[in-house]
């Protein structure tokens, strides 16, 4: 069967012009991975291991570390001081291996499950916190810590990323001896098929914006299964776009930051956006709302738990001869301690005041307002 | 016309051209100030309301976009979040609804989600109202979905003076506006002051004084408004004419001071009655005056069907004999 039969296009049709009908196959789907489940290398022609081992425990550090405040965040909601998490089991080698390729001027615009890649960037852990206590939307300074806020409308924020994208062009226009930066735009598999995801592609190869696009495909989308979004593997898609795009092994933390690496100076050099599939699975549940066993068998997990990105890092490192049993207990202690400020921080979470929230709808209150904050302070002091 | 040739005290445009010369004034006097829209370069928009500002500024200050409403309005927020000023065209009314989520929970709610730190001085001008012969889907009046959005100021203009200095003051606010255009008043023609606005942005006008009753309206109603109450006076009537200019903010001193001392109102407007703009305005009548009103706060609205087809049109909308008709049923209370 040609991959074009295989779309769907019309069989009875004498093929006489060769190429007519052929599209995309789905079934060729080359992935970079630099190190495999085991730990072992691996050579790729087209992406070199950037980072020496020593240089790579750094990242190990990180998904550690972040590991930590996930399992603890999850463990908070499951005592009744968060009202919700969305886990990042799983995911740690995405969010850490971005981070590792960010320069000094880059942005992102996270989804919502970018937890990790929040702390690393310099947010306090009580501002994520604070978002799943109900306190707040996202109070952080998202221009100085270049992390944007959370989003929860499915793909809504894809489309700020590449204006800031483009404004970053503008500017960079202006003063091309700044480095100007360059926008990281997070999605998740779910998200391909909303307009506005579809529309930011649209618009970042029409303006050959300086944005990267790092789709997560953890293969859920809440209960519904990746397939039921796209029929083609989700990089292929961008190619109808224009924009180049390839697959990367999720769990490869080193692949992660090869690939980010490259798709950053593409943009930097002015040649436009790339799209970047991290190919990895939801380890947890979509929320600690929803549940997994309604809908997934759970030999799939187990499955990818082979595949974890810690531990993979873990025997690279030990294999490589910088990684030993001392570290290994060191780092166990570290993210005892850090357990340790995650539900202090917790506690650190403070609730708004309800008059704060007139006076944040406009650069000036109006006067209806004022005099609506007036009412609701004195109703609530009844 | 161009900035070097353009009078000093005042000048006759019609409505478009002068929000053709209110946006190269913007252009002109701030670098980060962007028009952003579909046909609006080369063409300069299907009213002509950008000609040839695109040929002044270039390509980059004058951008043609794909033709993706929610994409033009949410790439207009990406760039104001890195400090440029997107001035976005929506081509048409009804076109305003492929971006409803990014006008209305992204636009509208950065700066409160982030605690004031997220700006976002966005305005998203598009022609509004029938009573031009379109074809369905141009001739919607969409005021209250936007209204009715906490975060967002909606303004309307009615004369070419307006139309000029409001786009301005619009592009220097530092919230998102909502800028509608009446695209029936387009063509008609009016004295611009150029030496400075007349009010701010959010304040109404009391266009006519009259003593019996006060007609409240804005955009392309303020014109049937002002016919008719020339009309009533034939019959000895002495009808106000306010035009609110500005939805969200509603200035109420002004409306109050008016209808304070008319005792009576009607609102008049072109979109449906059923929790239009009018309801709100009757409501905070009814809240603030209700020992004053000598009689309760009619609305003459267009009906609670879709927009039709343009053929009924003239007589689903206002018009002279409606607004009349509803001054006659005021006034015999």
């Amino acid at each position: 069967m040609t991959a074009a039969m295989s779309m769907g296009m019309p069989t009875t049709r004498p093929q006489t012009t060769p190429g007519r009908f052929d599209a995309p196959n789905p079934a060729h789907t080359p992935m970079v991975q630099l190190i495999d489940e085991t730990g072992g290398r691996i050579a790729d022609p087209d992406f070199s291991l950037q980072l020496k081992p020593v240089q790579a425990v750094g990242l190990l550090r990180d998904m550690a570390r972040i590991r930590r405040f996930d399992t603890e965040a999850t463990a908070l909601q499951r005592k009744g001081q968060l009202s919700l998490w969305a886990p990042l089991l799983g995911q740690e080698a995405i969010q850490v291996g971005v981070r590792a390729a960010l320069g000094p001027a880059d942005h992102v615009f996270p989804s919502h499950r970018e937890h990790g890649l929040a702390l690393l960037m310099g947010l306090p852990v009580e501002r994520i916190l604070a978002i799943f206590k109900g306190a707040e939307m996202g109070d952080w300074d998202a221009e100085r810590l270049r992390f944007h806020h959370y989003n929860m409308v499915i793909g809504a924020h894809t489309l700020h990323g590449v204006g800031y994208a483009m404004g970053q062009a503008r500017d960079a226009a202006a003063d091309p001896l700044a480095d100007t930066g360059v926008s990281v735009i997070f999605h998740g598999d779910g998200a391909i098929s909303e307009g506005d995801v579809n529309e930011a592609y649209v618009f970042a190869a029409a303006y050959q914006a300086p944005a990267v696009f790092i789709c997560v495909n953890n293969q859920w989308a809440i209960s519904e299964p990746v397939e039921l979004q796209s029929r083609v593997p989700l990089y292929q898609r961008a190619w109808g776009f224009g924009i180049p795009s390839v697959r990367v092994d999720g769990n490869d933390v080193v692949a992660m930051q090869s690939v980010t690496d490259w798709a950053l100076n593409r943009a930097r050099a002015g040649q436009g956006p790339t799209f970047i599939e991290a190919y990895t699975y939801r380890m947890g549940a979509h929320t600690t709302s929803d549940d997994p066993t309604k809908y997934r068998e759970s030999s799939q997990a187990e499955a990818w738990r082979r595949k974890d990105p810690l531990h993979r890092t873990q025997s690279w490192l030990r294999a490589s001869g910088v990684w030993d049993d001392a570290q290994q207990a060191r780092l166990d202690q570290d993210a005892e301690a850090f357990g340790a400020e995650v539900r202090a921080a917790v506690d650190r979470v403070q609730a708004p005041r309800l008059d704060e929230v007139f006076d944040r709808v406009y650069a000036r209150p109006t006067a209806d307002l004022a005099a609506q904050r007036a009412q609701a302070l004195d109703e609530a002091s009844r | 016309m161009s900035a070097g040739n353009q009078p000093t005290t005042s000048t006759t445009l019609t409505l478009a051209k002068a929000l053709n010369a209110g946006l190269r004034a913007a252009l002109a006097g701030d670098e980060k100030v962007l028009l952003y829209g579909e046909d609006i370069g080369s063409l300069g928009g299907v009213f002509r309301v950008t000609d040839r500002l695109q040929a002044e500024f270039g390509t980059d200050r004058v951008m043609d976009s794909p033709l993706a409403e929610s994409g033009l309005i949410g790439t207009a927020i990406g760039m104001a979040m890195r400090g440029y000023r997107p001035v976005v065209e929506l081509q048409f009314d009804g076109f305003v609804f492929p971006g409803f989520d990014q006008i209305t929970q992204q636009l509208a709610k950065l700066r409160f989600r982030s605690h004031g730190r997220v700006a976002l001085p966005v305005v998203v001008r598009f022609p509004y109202g029938g009573g031009i012969g379109s074809v369905e889907n141009h001739s919607e009046s969409v005021e209250a979905y936007f209204t009715h959005t906490p975060g967002l100021t909606v303004v309307s203009p009615a004369t070419p003076n307006d139309a000029y200095w409001m786009i301005q003051q619009a592009i220097a606010t530092p919230d998102p506006v909502i800028f509608l255009e009446p695209k029936r008043r387009y063509h008609e023609k009016g004295q611009l002051d150029l030496t400075a606005p007349a009010r701010e942005l959010h304040e109404a006008a009391v266009v006519r004084r009259g003593e019996d009753l006060t007609l409240i309206a804005w955009g392309p109603m303020v014109r049937t408004c002002l016919d008719a109450a020339n009309a009533a006076e034939q019959e000895g009537r002495s009808i106000e004419v306010l035009d609110l200019r500005s939805l969200q903010p509603l200035d109420m001193p002004t409306i109050l001071e008016s209808v304070g001392r008319t005792s009576r109102a009607i609102v008049v407007h072109e979109a449906a009655r059923n929790y239009g703009p009018g309801a709100e305005v009757a409501a905070r009548l009814s809240e603030e005056l209700f020992y004053v009103m000598e009689s309760p706060v009619l609305r003459v609205t267009g009906y609670d069907t879709p927009y039709p087809p343009s053929a009924v049109e003239r007589d689903w909308l206002p018009n002279l004999d409606r607004v009349l008709a509803a001054v006659d049923r005021s006034m015999a209370y």
